[in-house]
């Protein structure tokens, strides 16, 4: 650790020299008490090392390294489902979309919860009862196992890719920001704890550094609800009453609405924040996305994985159960946490620091503790921003063990060496696997730096929704599926989802940015005389300050926009050469996922598959009774 | 336990697995149409139905929000629901799998 604060200190020099302006230099943590950061960080990273550390003892096996040997507990998998599932994007973003856009951002979070009932209901057992360490071995087991190995193995890289490479970039700005630390730090410190956790612990460390963290993230939003509803007597009508009184609330809705808003009374403006489309204004988009959650969530290899990790179907369920009243109830936490941080931060010290609104709960975190300048204050975000930091390395962990090993179990073991590896053998290959997915996440976290990565996690849940979750289905509930349907539902799938996302508006067309960064150029001068008049003008410090406070941001907004015209100088098209989107949704799923399931139909029906047809019967008997699964050999 | 001396055709074929099945499938994606319908008319409302979602329950508490809450309360009673059905199951695959090795092919 103390050779890691060497490295950070000078770091955070460079970087803080690096910025210009004092609006860029702004990082949540007070420059202060940065200390306190790192020793909330080095706690948590040593607590979680010293799991590691246990773990590795207790790794032998590839069954011990793939799935901790089926021994933990349908509770501990509940609370590992939590923590896999509760990534930076769910706790930090959803915190922000609430306090920035009210109901919208709270009834995003349905969603996210409504999926484990898929996952409950049709996926959770019959996994548990089919597979053994990876999605291909449910496809293998009346499919061709070398072809849906290789297609399955492919599809789980990518899909983990997508997310991984969205966590990395996440994780990096997000550090970044709370801290300071430079970008490309910070990713190579997630990645090389990861790889620790992964490397030496397998499936038993990664399982219980997500324990650890799901309980830490639970632990401080309980008791940043409790701080923030305390005064209104625990009273949800009485708390949403303050919401709708609130100024910083009624100021963000008259700014959103624009001219409408004029008409309004700030009772109707704050009321305004409990009500739907502030954020949304495209139900399709909604829906697609709805949709892609709802079944993509039973699709995501980290996801199905951790059904291996228990010993029976039973012990599968009861993770489910607890893994839904975990992450149900934490959103329902989020809901306080976002109207709190819209009323004590407000949305625009919000945007100030990241426009996403990522920094609520942990600004929020700040003012609960006593503020900017407390020790206290500071103490508590150091919490939230290691908690968020062990958020980030421990969903990469599990991503990247689910690549790995569908790598080593499927491609090599699997594909290469026809099934024939001793279980020491399998081990180092998971490993060595283990090893190049990191390095391979490091390096496109670094090169993917500063690019737009927020639509990847939605691009990841449409291909599980379009590509793995039909593939799963129909192998385990139609007798029909075979392997052509499985080989066709997974590519078909997963490139009409990437062909989607790619001509939609997710991508970026510089024509329109550079249109609007020119206005922005055009009107920067005039705009920045009449505030350097109004500065000089300003008859008190306090008018001064708020004067000066526009004027940094107007400064600062010609910048960006002079940066965005030399960026896209000379290219007008998309990445695909699309000056604008051919699509209008922003999801892809209510296209792909009927797709992805019409061809698993055609194709198993136009190729008949023996094998896929005589090894139902017993498919369907063991999915159903757990026969013939006496637990996980060692 | 073996396996290899099963016979799986057998098994389906049992009566007692044919019960199961139809009960288990019936069950299954009755809940799960129901929990798909419930979680789509959230969206579908808010966009369709705005007047609706606007109209105050409680004091400031609108429709809107008792309607999303109760997706939360909806989702955790299904998962209540399931979990003592599925007890049901397990006695009834229990019987199954004791009986299993002495199904054998009639026809």
């Amino acid at each position: 650790m103390n050779a890691t604060l060497r490295h950070l200190r000078p770091a955070l020099a460079a970087a803080a020299a690096l910025l210009a302006t004092p609006a860029f230099a702004q990082t949540a943590v007070n420059p202060k008490y940065t200390y306190l950061t790192f020793g909330v960080f080095a706690a948590i990273i040593g607590v979680t090392m010293y799991i590691t550390y246990l773990a590795a003892k207790r790794t032998k096996t590839a069954a011990d390294f793939y799935a901790a040997g089926g021994g933990i507990s349908g509770l501990q998998n509940g609370w590992a489902i939590a923590g896999d599932y509760l990534s930076a994007a769910s706790f930090l973003g959803i915190a922000g979309l609430i306090s920035l856009n009210g109901y919208d951002g709270f009834m995003y979070s349905v969603g996210w919860l409504v999926a484990y009932i898929t996952v409950l209901l049709v996926i959770a057992e019959p996994c548990r009862n089919i597979g053994k360490y990876t999605m291909a071995d449910i496809l293998a087991f009346r499919n061709n196992p070398k072809t849906v190995r290789v297609v399955m193995a492919l599809s789980t890289i990518t899909v983990s890719t997508f997310y991984l490479t969205a966590q990395m970039v996440g994780g990096g700005v997000l550090v970044k920001t709370l801290i300071g630390i430079d970008y490309e730090i910070s990713v190579i410190a997630v990645g090389v704890l990861m790889l620790a956790y992964v490397v030496f612990g397998g499936m038993v460390a990664t399982t219980y550094v997500q324990i650890v963290k799901a309980i830490l993230l639970v632990i401080a939003s309980l008791i940043m609800v409790a701080l923030v509803w305390a005064p209104y007597g625990f009273s949800l009508p009485a708390f949403l009453q303050a919401a709708v009184d609130d100024p910083n609330i009624q100021g963000r809705v008259a700014a959103m609405l624009g001219d409408p808003a004029k008409n309004m009374s700030p009772t109707e403006l704050g009321q305004r924040f409990l009500e739907p489309g502030l954020l949304f204004k495209n139900p399709i988009d909604q829906i697609s996305l709805g949709m892609a959650l709802v079944l993509g969530t039973a699709g995501l290899p980290h996801i199905l994985m951790r059904f291996f990790t228990v010993p029976t179907a039973q012990a599968a369920r009861k993770s489910v159960i607890w893994a839904m009243a975990i992450i149900g109830g934490f959103y329902v936490l989020t809901l306080f946490l976002g109207l709190g941080a819209a009323m004590k931060v407000g949305p625009s010290s919000i945007t100030a620091i990241d426009k996403g609104g990522n920094m609520a709960a942990p600004l929020l975190a700040q003012y609960l503790g006593g503020g900017a300048d407390s020790m206290l204050g500071n103490l508590m975000l150091a919490f939230v921003a290691a908690v968020a930091f062990a958020t980030i390395v421990a969903v990469v962990a599990g991503l990247v063990l689910a690549a790995a090993s569908a790598m080593s179990h499927d491609l090599w073991v699997g594909v290469v060496k026809g099934d024939h590896a001793t279980s020491q053998e399998e081990v180092r290959a998971a490993r060595i696997c283990s090893v190049i997915v990191g390095i391979l996440a490091i390096t496109i976290g670094i090169l993917a730096q500063g690019q737009n990565v927020a639509h990847l996690v939605a691009l990841a849940f449409a291909v599980a929704a379009s590509a793995n979750l039909p593939v799963v289905l129909l192998t385990l509930y139609w007798k029909r599926c075979n392997t052509a349907g499985v080989v066709a539902g997974l590519l078909i799938g997963t490139f009409t989802a990437i062909a989607l996302v790619m001509v939609s508006p997710n991508m970026t067309y510089p024509k329109p940015l550079k249109a609007a960064a020119e206005k922005v150029v055009a009107a920067a001068p005039a705009k920045i005389a009449k505030l350097e008049a109004d500065l000089a003008a300003a008859p008190d410090p306090a008018a001064k300050a708020k004067v000066e406070k526009t004027l940094v941001a107007a400064k600062k907004d010609k910048v960006v926009a002079e940066g965005t015209l030399k960026k896209f100088a000379g290219d007008d098209t998309s990445l695909v050469g699309l000056e604008k989107p051919l699509f209008d949704l922003r999801n892809p799923g209510i296209i792909s996922i009927p797709m992805g399931f019409l061809a698993v139909f055609l194709f198993s029906l136009f190729f008949k598959d023996e094998r896929a047809l005589a090894m139902w019967d017993e498919l369907y008997v063991r999915s159903n009774t757990g026969l013939g699964r006496a637990g996980i050999s060692h | 336990m073996t396996t290899t001396a099963l016979d799986w055709s057998a098994i389906e074929a049992d009566s007692r697995f044919q019960e199961l099945h139809r009960r288990k499938s019936l069950f299954l994606w009755g809940l799960m149409a129901f929990s798909v319908v419930f979680y789509f008319l959230l969206p579908i409302g808010a966009a369709y139905f705005t007047d609706l979602y606007k109209v105050k329950l409680w004091g400031v508490i609108n429709f809107g929000l008792v309607f999303a809450l109760s997706e939360f309360v909806v989702a955790w009673a299904i998962a209540y629901i399931y979990s003592r059905k599925a007890a049901q199951f397990d006695i009834m695959a229990e019987a199954i799998i004791k009986d299993a090795q002495s199904m054998r092919g009639r026809a």
